[in-house]
């Protein structure tokens, strides 16, 4: 941290700020994609295949071009589909309810091929290959092989060997995916749902092979993404042309079963985990054998063994392909994944040991994790720990209340080609500008903390703009990097803006600019015998405002960042229902921007993981290969019932600058709730969703 | 305009034999036509033989009252409120999210009651006091609900947020002094992926201090 530069007052940083959208948001001003109507504009819709696994022979678009209300009608070209749901054709119409027509007068002559949408039926010995490259990978750079796991296990005096499963989880982002084009003469506007306005950009320019400077891509809201909405997507690329066949502006929004099928989810794992300790809680091996599947798309890694430090340590991981939508990245890519897993074996290694599962963590975190050590002393300080039974499941019941934890890690860190302009006006006011997007973090008014801040005005001086290409290149929402890229660069901008505003008014103040210092609406001299109100001084500027762009640079941020959570949840041993009770939730993120949105983003981690673990479930149907719960009612996701009383503690830690947070905050409450509903009832259930039926069977009931 | 199979359906029904399919269109060309002439709507239609009015399948005239003010359009009678609210008057604040009564995104409320706009075809709504997100304020004084979901951040990417509202406001207006449990299930319609319901119940409790002016 030798590099860290001195952040300097914080009037504004680390406390509550409300949202500066928030009345757009809360009154239905705030316009998002799906809410964009242009006169004349017409609906694109996207024919897909009804087969897992087929070949296509021929696409005839005859009957849709003639149906009444066509305007634009495309074939995609496809030769072979690989999932029941892979884009086809696409259409332009009048209205919705002839665009659906239309796909229905499309003739398409498949030859249909054999498929897997099951995992095991993929891999086994003789199974038909789905895939070009074969249905199995299993790539070098995923493998982990240090230390000896055999002499580790030698060393052990107690292990475990269990099997952990999740199933595929789907994004469900509550704006679909899609696509607003509008054409004017070779300039295309596009807008567009996705988490990152410089991607779809790139995206249109390469696949209509245009001029940069023809494109422009305005994402002034978008509604949720978690990984799914990085580029422009088939459906925005065939938005545009669509468009420019009908010569008329054309929206593409996807349907819901549409959303849930193709645009994206987190692979499946089936996590074989070996692991030993000696009997004072020293975890000497590990061994583990993965496979998932991310459908047509890769499984990515799942990083096992996670968290934990042990000595000798083996991981194979197999990538298995099947005939089901592509996986992108989700909310902390394999990570909750692993963190079930891990969290979970290190309990059932606990209870082996016989010894307090917080006590063999803490064992087994190097004094080098020490905000992790700091973590668990908060979170079981909070929730209570001493009140868990020592004995699993010995609670009267039928309603039994039981306490587990668990842990997890992310970088979250800056990255270079991050930009950001600070404008101040003669009028005193300033726009903040960068060409990110809004994902729901609340970026918008960071930036506008971070400005106002560095320039000691209130808030209200200042004005963040963001989504839109036009402005200074912005970092994408991912990787929990947005933050950590684009504050840097707001405050190395204001920074150097303020500079430039000192130079330029020093002559005329009087005072040299390396005496001048700005704070509480005013610019003063450092020795505090003058100063003159903001506007006052900017005044002086006439004409011309100061305008600074600067990059990413480091000192105002770093990476690296623990997490422990703590659920209490109730389970019913009679029905096997799990109700959360209470999580506390303790998280670092280094200097924290804004109290009250940092706080909502671990909210939200918490609740996303609660859903995973208790509701989710992609269905795929082994007979016809298609997915039978793409909508909302059948694939569930959390909603008010199911929600604990969520206690969120972040440490602020200003030394470190800022780190990204909402990836971290999705990860530790998956092994906490697994825990905790073992601690409650004795049912150690190693599958995701964990639902009443496994509870049950985990309980020997039925 | 003939509609034969309007005829036999008339037929139908004094025969005394209904089929599934007769009933169906029994009830959405009958009753609720019939409902629809005494709410003001001059639809493009035929007379059914047994006295009831068969609107569409085209669009016809449709006046609804959305904020309080009356809006004229054109709508089929497939097409529900949300559709028309969205795609034919601007009003975007609903949303569309799952488009089957799941998710509660584009709730607004129909004479006082929050209704999935989505589940309600727009004729039905014909005459109805329709109020949206877009609705609730007095001009640039938010509703006590708007103004505790902003002091709470009761949203993040703020797209079920009008939805939300909506549901926390038909609360308030029946329940002005609701206990925890009754901001639950009465958002329990709702879907959020973001994960702001805390948030959310918290701002219901606000809003209803708000309201009884409390704070």
């Amino acid at each position: 941290m030798a590099d860290m530069q001195p952040w300097g007052p914080r009037p504004l940083s680390g406390t509550d700020i409300q949202r500066l959208d928030g009345a757009d948001k809360a009154t239905g001003r705030a316009k998002y994609t799906f809410d964009i109507n242009l006169p004349g504009m017409l609906t694109g819709r996207i024919l897909r295949s009804p087969h897992p696994h087929a070949r296509v022979v021929s696409v005839d678009l005859a009957g849709a071009r003639s149906y009444p209300g066509v305007k634009a009608v495309l074939d995609l070209d496809k030769k072979t589909v690989r999932y029941a749901g892979e884009e086809v054709a696409a259409v332009a119409a009048t209205s919705p309810e002839a665009a659906d027509e239309a796909l229905k007068k499309i003739r398409v002559v498949y030859e249909v091929l054999p498929f897997h949408v099951v995992e095991e039926q993929a891999m086994a010995e003789g199974a038909a290959q789905i895939h070009p490259s074969g249905n199995v990978s299993e790539p070098e750079r995923r493998q982990v092989d240090e230390g000896d796991v055999t002499a580790g296990f030698a060393e052990a005096d107690a292990e475990i060997d269990e099997t952990y499963r999740v199933p595929v989880q789907t994004h469900c982002a509550l704006e679909t995916h899609g696509a607003v084009a509008r054409w004017e003469g070779d300039r295309l506007t596009v807008w567009c749902s996705t988490q990152g306005v410089m991607s779809v950009h790139g995206d249109l320019v390469q696949s209509l092979e245009l001029e940069p400077d023809k494109v422009h891509v305005i994402t002034e809201h978008m509604g949720g993404g978690f990984g799914a909405k990085f580029g422009a997507g088939v459906e925005g690329v065939a938005c545009a042309r669509l468009a420019k066949l009908a010569g008329a502006p054309v929206k593409l929004m996807l349907t819901r079963k549409e959303e849930q099928l193709c645009t994206g989810n987190r692979p499946s794992a089936v996590m074989q985990i070996r692991m030993g300790a000696r009997k004072d809680g020293t975890l000497t091996a590990f061994e583990s054998s993965t496979y998932g599947t991310g459908g047509v798309g890769g499984l990515g890694g799942i990083p096992l063994p996670y968290v934990y430090e042990i000595p000798n340590r083996k991981a194979r991981i197999r990538d298995v392909h099947t005939n089901a939508g592509g996986s992108r990245a989700m909310r902390a890519p394999g990570h909750p994944q692993a963190a079930f897993a891990m969290d979970s074996a290190i309990d059932e290694l606990a209870t082996k040991l016989g010894m307090d599962p917080l006590e063999l963590r803490r064992l087994n975190s190097s004094a080098q994790n020490e905000i992790r050590l700091k973590q668990f002393d908060i979170g079981a300080k909070e929730i209570g720990w001493e009140r868990r039974n020592s004995v699993a499941g010995s609670g009267k019941g039928p309603l039994k209340r039981g306490i587990g934890l668990g842990c997890g890690t992310w970088w979250g860190g800056g990255v270079k080609n991050t930009f950001a302009e600070v404008e101040i006006h003669p009028d005193g006011k300033v726009d903040v500008r960068s060409a990110t997007q809004d994902i729901g973090t609340g970026i918008r008014t960071v930036m506008a903390i971070i400005a106002a801040e560095e320039l000691g005005l209130p808030l209200d001086m200042v004005r963040p703009h963001v989504g839109d290409s036009t402005y200074p290149p912005g970092r994408a929402s991912g990787g929990s990097t947005t933050t950590p890229s684009t504050v840097p660069a707001v405050k190395w901008a204001a920074r150097r803006a303020k500079a430039q505003l000192f130079e330029k008014v020093a002559p005329v103040l009087g005072v040299p600019a390396d005496q001048l210092t700005a704070e509480a609406g005013s610019i003063r001299t450092t020795d505090g015998s003058k100063s003159w109100a903001w506007q006052e001084v900017t005044g002086q500027l006439g004409g011309s405002p100061i305008v600074v762009t600067a990059e990413f640079e480091s000192g105002f941020s770093s990476s690296g960042v623990a997490g422990v959570h703590f659920a209490e949840v109730e389970v019913d041993v009679e029905t096997g229902r799990v109700q959360p009770i209470k999580v506390v939730a303790v998280n670092d993120c280094g200097l924290v921007a804004d109290k009250l949105l940092a706080e909502s983003q671990v909210n939200g981690g918490v609740i996303g993981g609660i859903s995973y673990a208790l509701l989710e479930d992609r269905l795929m149907d082994p007979g016809t290969g298609v997915m039978v719960n793409a909508n909302l009612e059948s694939y569930k996701v959390a909603g008010a019932m199911e929600m604990p009383e969520i206690v969120p503690i972040l440490m602020d830690m200003p030394e470190r600058g800022v780190i990204g947070l909402g990836e971290p905050v999705a990860i530790p409450i998956l092994g906490a709730l697994a825990n905790a509903i073992y601690n409650a009832s004795g049912a150690r259930v190693r599958s995701f969703p964990m639902t009443p039926d496994k509870v049950l069977t985990a309980l020997g009931l039925v | 305009m003939s509609d034969p199979e309007g005829l036999n359906e008339a037929d139908e029904l004094s025969s005394g034999s209904i089929s599934r399919r007769s009933f169906l269109k029994g009830v959405s060309g009958g009753v609720a036509a019939a409902g629809l002439m005494t709410a003001g709507i001059a639809p493009a239609t035929v007379e059914a033989a047994g006295g009831g009015t068969t609107l569409g399948p085209g669009a016809s005239d449709l006046t609804l009252i959305v904020n309080g003010q009356k809006r004229r359009t054109k709508a089929e009678p497939r097409h529900t409120l949300l559709q028309v609210l969205r795609d034919k008057l601007d009003v975007t604040g609903p949303k569309s999210i799952c488009d089957r009564g799941s998710c509660g995104g584009c709730t607004v409320m129909v004479d006082g009651e929050s209704v999935y706009g989505c589940m309600m075809l727009a004729v039905d709504a014909a005459g109805k006091e329709i109020t949206t997100v877009e609705g609730i304020a007095k001009g640039d004084d938010l509703d006590p609900v708007q103004k505790a979901f902003i002091e709470h951040d009761a949203q993040m990417c703020g797209f079920c947020t009008p939805g939300f509202v909506i549901s926390v406001r038909a609360l308030l207006n029946q329940n002005p002094n609701p206990t925890m449990d009754d901001v639950k299930s009465a958002v329990s319609g709702n879907l959020c992926r973001c994960g702001t319901y805390p948030r959310v119940f918290e701002a219901a409790l606000t809003a209803a201090k708000l309201q009884r002016g409390e704070v």
